[in-house]
């Protein structure tokens, strides 16, 4: 056949005929699909773009200028200094605290987790099969269920109401060691770690110049896990802290919420000029940075978070 | 390298592991583990067992008489009149947001998988990014995206006949409520992990199916469904293990509308064992239901090891 004779958009449109019929659509069957992806997108989509924008409108515009719609960039300064109005800036201090404790449970985590990773996944010794089996069990077992219990253990210790009552549990990253472990297991051959042995490397040198330069790539996945799970937790500091200049951003934003006049501006308990598109900046501060990290890194967080579950 | 190097000698062919050489490798993989199994003790292991005894714990002058209680507190718990509402609440929530969590993820998953396009992957990185917002952020968004005088939904929330913010805020449309908000934050994680496993599915398998005739629902629904049904079993798990620990959701959903009355302060059995702790100060009784949330964790966590291939280790397998 010439294609050179055939228009672009002919030559396209038999293309796309072509590929529906290889994946056996129907014409029906192929815009049915389209438009309930669609409406999905819509879906998703919409709420984001919304949340994107509310910062920009003032409370009139947010109600009469069309949910989807551009207010000023001014605004979102004002957004700002009202937030900063509040109780003497203490959004610099959740801020601060949510980045504080975030980074500490991390760098904890990954401290802690490695090494077991790497025992479990190369060594055999009693009490190894029991290790890993709990860590499986706390790995399934949702961290919110034990918040309470956690409460009651640690206000015995007397942490509660400090900021290691946030951090030391979040550091606890079962989940992390199950990974350290899969990869050590697949990506270390044992032969090198038993003829670094005959050459007189002791456990340690083993760790420190074989196991722990393979693990860079392992080290990236733990940190970006772990600082997704602990960046927007909500039930544990909101259960552990009760001075709000101790808050992280999460348990922040639901004070605001429930606290100023942005959401009911009649009924607020303390006066405020917050209105809601400032908690829809303190929403955006929370949530760009991850997305930023999820747009990018999508694959990567997605292999990874099922990292060795499949066997087949 | 070149200290390994100058103390290197020969091994012996065969040489066998002296029990002194045993123990100093069983100390060092113990040195190894020994600050995560401090945490584990700690903060996996030690709160449910804490839990377990404060549950037969009695406080008399706000000391604790360590199981002074007897099975008391069980039965307190049992009794309790927001106890039953409770668990009403969340398995009304469990059946209404587990199907339609494992439904619409796969549909999402099966239409996206059923032809490459253009615009395939752009959308898939479109359902993940809400991820992203999560927590208290996705849960006020929503009271937004509920408010027809503010949501880009009004349309929808108008024509079902919710004209203010008032009419979409009562208890029983709560379940429906969090099961999008969850739906929003978490279907595109497991679209992901749907497609990846569709991926996996052979190309040979489908080209043959089509040759002999099979469309491309056909295809979806008796070759891709089955060959990934141990994903539906394991999201159906984990989704549920999830839900049940409810919490924020309902809490934060109280701002609603002024005075706190969309669920309440004990719409689910988390909240109500908050609110026996630090409202009635019970821990005994605010012990027993967080231990019934451990459970149904637990319990779905044996049947992931034990009953499915996901996770499986060394220690865990049958064989």
């Amino acid at each position: 056949m010439n294609i050179t004779q055939k228009s672009g958009l002919g030559y396209w449109w038999k293309g796309q005929q072509g590929q529906r019929r290889r994946s056996g659509l129907s014409l029906g069957g192929a815009i049915v699909r389209f438009i309930v992806l669609l409406l999905f997108a819509l879906f998703f989509g919409l709420p984001l773009l919304w949340l994107l924008l509310a910062p920009t409108k003032n409370e009139d515009q947010l109600y009469n200028l069309g949910s989807i719609s551009f207010g000023s960039w001014g605004r979102i300064g004002e957004a700002w200094n009202h937030l900063l109005g509040y109780n003497n800036a203490a959004i610099i201090s959740w801020i601060t605290n949510s980045i504080f404790y975030t980074l500490c449970s991390l760098v904890l985590s990954v401290i802690v987790v490695v090494p077991v990773g790497y025992v479990v996944a190369t060594m055999r010794f009693p009490g190894r099969g029991l290790l890993l089996t709990l860590t499986l069990i706390t790995m399934i077992v949702p961290s919110s269920a034990l918040v309470l219990p956690l409460f009651l253990e640690l206000s015995l210790v007397g942490l509660v109401d400090t900021p290691w009552a946030v951090i030391l549990p979040a550091a606890f990253f079962p989940f992390g060691v199950y990974l350290a472990f899969i990869y050590y297991a697949t990506s270390l051959p044992t032969d090198l770690l038993s003829a670094a042995r005959v050459d007189g490397c002791n456990e340690w040198q083993l760790f420190r110049q074989i196991a722990l330069p393979l693990a860079l790539p392992l080290l990236g996945l733990l940190a970006f896990l772990s600082f997704n799970a602990n960046w927007n937790n909500f039930f544990l500091p909101f259960v552990m802290l009760n001075q709000d200049s101790l808050y992280n951003l999460p348990v922040g934003l639901a004070t605001l919420a429930a606290n100023t006049p942005a959401l009911h501006p009649a009924f607020a308990q303390v006066s405020s000029p917050m209105i809601k598109g400032d908690l829809a900046l303190v929403g955006l501060i929370m949530s760009v940075p991850v997305a930023i990290v999820f747009i990018f890194s999508q694959r990567f967080i997605v292999s990874g978070s099922l990292a060795g579950s499949v066997k087949e | 390298m070149e200290d390994t190097a100058r103390v290197a000698r020969v091994a012996k062919p065969g040489e066998i592991l002296r029990p002194k050489k045993k123990l100093v490798r069983y100390l060092a993989a113990y040195l190894f583990s020994l600050p995560y199994i401090i945490l584990m003790l700690a903060f996996g292991v030690g709160p449910a067992i804490y839990a377990l005894i404060i549950s037969f714990t009695s406080y008399k002058d706000g000391q604790p008489q360590y199981f002074g209680a007897g099975l008391s507190n069980y039965s307190k718990a049992v009794g309790d009149f927001r106890f039953g509402s409770a668990v009403g609440n969340i398995a009304q929530f469990l059946i209404i947001s587990v199907p339609l969590g494992i439904a619409g993820v796969l549909a999402i998953a099966l239409l996206l998988h059923a032809r490459q396009g253009w615009y395939t992957d752009f959308l898939r990185t479109l359902y993940f990014v809400p991820g992203a917002v999560a927590g208290p952020t996705a849960i006020l968004l929503a009271i937004f995206m509920f408010d027809p005088r503010l949501s880009p939904f009004a349309p929808i929330l108008k024509s079902l006949g919710f004209q203010t913010i008032g009419d979409v805020a009562r208890i029983q449309n709560l379940p429906v409520m969090i099961t999008l908000i969850g739906f929003f934050g978490g279907a595109g994680g497991w679209i992901a992990i749907f497609y990846g496993a569709l991926q996996s599915v052979s190309k040979e398998l489908l080209e043959a199916a089509l040759i002999d005739g099979c469309s491309a629902f056909q295809s979806a629904i008796r070759i891709k469904l089955p060959l990934i049904s141990r994903y539906i079993i394991f999201m159906f798990i984990l989704t549920f293990a999830g839900n049940i620990q409810l919490f924020a959701e309902p809490l934060i959903l109280n701002n609603m509308v002024v005075g706190s009355t969309v669920a309440g302060p004990t719409y689910s059995p988390n909240m109500l064992s908050y609110f026996l702790a630090f409202s009635e100060g019970n821990f005994g009784t605010a012990a027993v239901i967080s231990l019934l949330m451990v459970s149904v964790g637990l319990l779905g966590a044996f049947i992931i090891i034990y009953g499915t291939k996901f996770y499986q280790t060394d220690a865990t397998s049958a064989s």
